[in-house]
């Protein structure tokens, strides 16, 4: 069974990563983007039965930073 | 002073800081590996070094922040031990929860590597008792991810209570209110992004960094 956990930083933290993706984006002649904010996704692969509950936990105590940072949680169906 | 040096690996900084410890407190701190869950009996005096721990994975000091030895240096702090953390040894005191806030990548993506003036605003604590309030000193700062940030209310707080210790005096890494260093509500938790281990000696450029160990010696010995 695998998660994707998306850790984005919080709204109003400053993000001077995607101010850079922003300006290199214009650069490139791409007009039409009012903003970029830049976070990661970190693909677990999970023993079957881990409950969501011990997923939040791996969040946050080490995945996320919660003082800066969201995450939000995917698990995806195994064919 | 009975001084530990906590080493991980990717630490650079733990010699300078180990040989600033002999230099001035007359004795060698213990050299603890990440690994080691215990500290040596008798440790009175912490230090979390600078360097790139787990070459800045995940986030700056995320990983050496749950490493073994980080359970005995919560539990020595919260006796009262005196930790202090430069640099990547702030970002690790900020991910173990013993320091509020977080530190992130320089506000101009660049990294930074001078001397920058710096003063100090609380010269009550137990690291800076060898300065005056007020004062300003120069300490080198090396880092890419320095720039500190807490919610306004936590930063409310650490200035209506004097913790914040350090502040740089010209724009340095986006920090919030320019600060540069902070300690803990009990005090005895100091976490800076400045080196003052690199400033003990006027053959390296300076010795403002000394008086802070020279105060720490006289308060805990």
């Amino acid at each position: 069974m695998k998660a994707r956990v998306f850790i984005t930083l919080k709204n109003g933290v400053l993000d001077p990563q995607g101010k850079a993706i922003h300006h290199a984006l214009e650069g490139l002649g791409f007009s039409g983007v009012n903003d970029v904010r830049a976070g990661k996704m970190i693909e677990l692969d999970l023993t079957d039965g881990t409950s969501d509950g011990d997923i939040e936990d791996m969040c946050r105590k080490l995945l996320a930073n919660t003082v800066i940072e969201n995450f939000r949680i995917e698990r995806l169906e195994t064919a | 002073m009975k001084s530990a040096v906590v080493v991980f690996p990717g630490s650079n900084c733990d010699r300078d800081l180990a040989v600033a410890l002999e230099q001035i407190t007359g004795r060698k701190p213990a050299m603890v590996w990440h690994k080691d869950a215990e500290l040596p009996d008798g440790t009175d005096f912490i230090g979390i070094p600078g360097g790139f721990s787990y070459g800045d994975y995940l986030r700056s000091g995320a990983m050496a922040a749950r490493s073994p030895v980080m359970t005995a240096v919560k539990e020595a702090a919260e006796r009262g031990v005196p930790v202090i953390g430069i640099c990547n040894g702030f970002q690790v005191l900020t991910e173990a929860g013993l320091l509020p806030g977080a530190l992130m990548r320089n506000a101009r993506l660049s990294f930074v590597c001078r001397n920058v003036p710096l003063r100090v605003e609380n010269s009550q604590s137990l690291f800076t008792a060898g300065y005056q309030a007020g004062e300003t000193v120069t300490f080198p700062v090396a880092h890419h991810d320095g720039n500190y940030q807490a919610d306004p209310e936590a930063l409310d707080r650490l200035e209506g209570e004097g913790r914040v210790a350090f502040r740089y005096l010209e724009e340095c890494n986006g920090s919030a209110r320019d600060i540069a260093g902070i300690l803990n509500d009990a005090g005895n938790v100091l976490g800076l992004m400045p080196h003052p281990e690199r400033v003990v000696e006027a053959a390296h450029g300076g010795t403002d960094g000394r008086r802070l160990f020279e105060g720490l010696l006289e308060t805990v010995a």
